[in-house]
């Protein structure tokens, strides 16, 4: 067994690193006041190859593997989790959907673009009344003629309403088949009659990630927009999630290593008592059993993309990585606001965002709820 | 345009947490407690040269001292944009000051062909700021410290700027072949790219032990130095000296009243 990262992934991780903290820190805050979305740094991210990582070559990806993959939204996350979603919002759900059942015309036209960063990948699965409850999708597309012609709304859709947001892969039932519904993926190009792109939504944390809601009202796309078979939709969505499943863990754990590391440094200069805070247990111990979950939670998001890597099916380990590494990286910001106390809940202080930023992760991609679920019946329970 | 450019790992101390403790034989530190990083002159040296290379063609060697270690060192400047490198090492290259320093990088360098030689200005762990001028001195062809702009006017010179105190730029121009010990600021570096850093791991980095330098031993480490470096020490705290504790607030108000009771404001 080897824990040791290759050659190529620590070289990444530095120069991720350094990026991040060169070139998103200093103006990250701004974005996020003005929840506004960042075209400048998104540009660079994609010179360095952020938004192709684990695509072939031949469709304008890096042919990285998924612990590269995983390494580069955890740096990322470190400085900023909304970058962080929207390049793992990006890969797993708005893309890699395409790599796994788009025609090749499909990967030529649309994959190649997204690789490049020079698009931005979407995903739309969850509406108002189908959220955890997937097969309780409402939106509906019907074959007429050579045209599908979608009604319904999508929710809580990132990376949709960017400038560079160009296409929406949603899933839709396209009829009915032994009484079940036939559920499938469907692209839809931005700018088409009928699709309608609602304002952003104002969330509590990730404020300068890419959040709207969709409607289709009457919206007509071409026939061979179908991505995948018909039908086959739901199926080929999970395999996609199970990466999304990776990339929130490694959000997380990014998140909560930078909740660990603002702790530390604030329990090290913060005296009360005429000494550091830090030298008080009540204080250290937070930051030892941070430093213990995130070491676990690492191992748990590595191991999942590893397996991914090796071709394995790795449903429970995505499922492990992603609740064990959330629900750390809540604790963190939990424990990271308290030993800052009054200052932790101002905004001067970066911990404050990270609260704010952290919540979601336990309810996006499955909420800690339905990663039970997953990992209970994969017990036989 | 061939360029060379020297790059050394040294401590990262960006963190300000990075502990530097002296080791046990006190000619050393103990390195267990902290990475390493590029040289952050040296970071600009490798930006500068690749930018030369982009705008006019020609190769950019990266040379180093040092262990195995520093090849991440190295293979972060290929990923940029370098095209081979030559790493030397050898036990007896320990204590070599700046003189045997810039010999052993002399003996790598003598035999490339190349218009430009860039080091960064200073080290950020020793702070000599003297292995360039010397190695320019010993490959026998003219240098410029401290430079913060680089114009290539045709293929025998070159303009430079140098910085000087009060922010005074010293414009001169210089014949190629010749040395450049680049000052930090005078370019935005670059970060590699994922397919940099592929395609670095296909670049040869050519080791060279003493042997295959053709130097002595007498030429190297601290038999080939002029100036050896007897011990580390840390500075005790002087009497005149008065530490403030407390928090910030505590601390501010402390110095205001010491310079308010001197008379100092």
């Amino acid at each position: 067994m080897n824990f040791e990262l290759t050659e190529e992934q620590k070289l990444f991780k530095e120069s991720i690193r350094d990026f991040a903290s060169g070139e998103i820190a200093p103006v990250i805050d701004e974005y996020e006041e003005k929840q506004e979305f960042p075209y400048e740094i998104q540009r660079k991210m994609a010179g360095l190859g952020l938004f192709g990582l684990p695509f072939p070559e031949e469709y304008g990806g890096c042919g990285a593997d998924f612990v590269t993959y995983a390494i580069a939204v955890e740096e990322i996350a470190r400085v900023s989790a909304s970058l962080a979603i929207t390049v793992a919002a990006h890969t797993s759900l708005g893309s890699l959907t395409i790599l796994v059942s788009g025609t090749e015309e499909q990967k030529k036209k649309w994959l190649v673009p997204l690789a490049k960063g020079e698009m931005l990948g979407a995903f739309g699965l969850t509406e108002p009344e189908a959220g955890s409850d997937a097969g309780a999708t409402k939106t509906t597309a019907e074959l007429s003629g050579d045209e599908w012609v979608i009604n319904g709304t999508k929710c809580f859709i990132t990376n949709s309403g960017t400038d560079i947001s160009k296409i929406v892969t949603i899933t839709a039932v396209t009829g009915m088949t032994g009484g079940k519904k036939e559920i499938s993926n469907i692209i839809v190009p931005h700018g088409t009659p009928g699709f309608t792109v609602a304002p952003a939504y104002r969330k509590m944390g990730w404020h300068c990630s890419d959040t709207h809601e969709l409607s289709f009202s009457d919206c007509r796309v071409p026939k061979e927009n179908l991505l995948g078979e018909r039908g086959k939709g739901f199926k080929a969505f999970l395999k996609a999630l199970d990466c999304g499943r990776v990339g929130v863990a490694a959000l997380s754990l990014g998140l909560a290593s930078a909740c660990l590391d603002e702790s530390v440094k604030y329990a090290k200069e913060r005296h009360q008592f005429g000494k550091p805070i830090g030298k008080n247990q009540a204080i250290s111990f937070k930051c030892a059993d941070m430093l213990m979950e995130i070491e676990l939670a690492r191992l748990a998001t590595y191991k999942a993309a590893w397996c991914a890597d090796e071709g394995r099916v790795y449903s429970r380990e995505a499922s492990i990585a992603k609740l064990f590494a959330s629900e750390t990286a809540m604790r963190a910001a939990n424990m990271a606001v308290q030993i800052h106390g009054g200052y932790g809940y101002i905004e001067d202080y970066p911990v404050c965002r990270y609260f704010r930023d952290a919540k979601i992760l336990e309810i996006g991609e499955g909420t800690s709820e339905i990663q039970r679920i997953v990992l209970a019946r994969s017990l036989g329970l | 345009m061939n360029i060379v450019v020297c790059v050394k790992q040294v401590p990262d101390t960006s963190d300000p947490d990075t502990e530097v403790h002296i080791d046990s034989t006190g000619r050393g530190v103990d390195e267990s407690k902290f990475s390493f990083v590029i040289n952050d002159a040296d970071n600009y040296a490798v930006e500068e040269a690749i930018r030369l290379k982009e705008k006019h063609g020609g190769e950019v060697t990266v040379v180093n001292i040092g262990p195995e270690g520093a090849n991440q060192v190295i293979r972060m400047a290929l990923a940029k944009g370098g095209n081979s490198a030559i790493r030397l090492f050898d036990e007896k290259f320990a204590f070599s000051d700046i003189v045997a320093t810039a010999r052993i990088l002399h003996s790598a360098i003598k035999d490339l062909s190349y218009d430009i030689v860039m080091t960064g200005c200073m080290a950020s762990d020793d702070g000599f700021a003297a292995v360039g001028v010397t190695l320019a001195q010993m490959l026998g062809i003219p240098h410029a410290a401290m430079v913060k702009h680089v114009e290539v006017i045709d293929e025998k010179k070159l303009k430079v700027g140098r910085e000087l105190e009060g922010g005074l730029m010293e414009m001169l121009e210089i014949e190629i072949p010749c040395l450049l010990t680049i000052q930090t600021g005078i370019n935005e570096p670059r970060y590699a790219s994922f397919k940099g850093i592929r395609e670095a791991s296909k670049k040869e980095i050519k080791l060279m032990d003493l042997s295959a330098a053709g130097l002595g031993d007498d030429m190297v480490g601290e038999a080939g130095s002029v100036a050896v470096m007897k011990q580390y020490s840390v500075p005790e705290v002087g009497e005149l000296a008065e530490m403030l504790e407390g928090d910030a607030g505590e601390t501010s108000t402390k110095l205001a009243q010491i310079l308010k009771e001197k008379g100092l404001v």
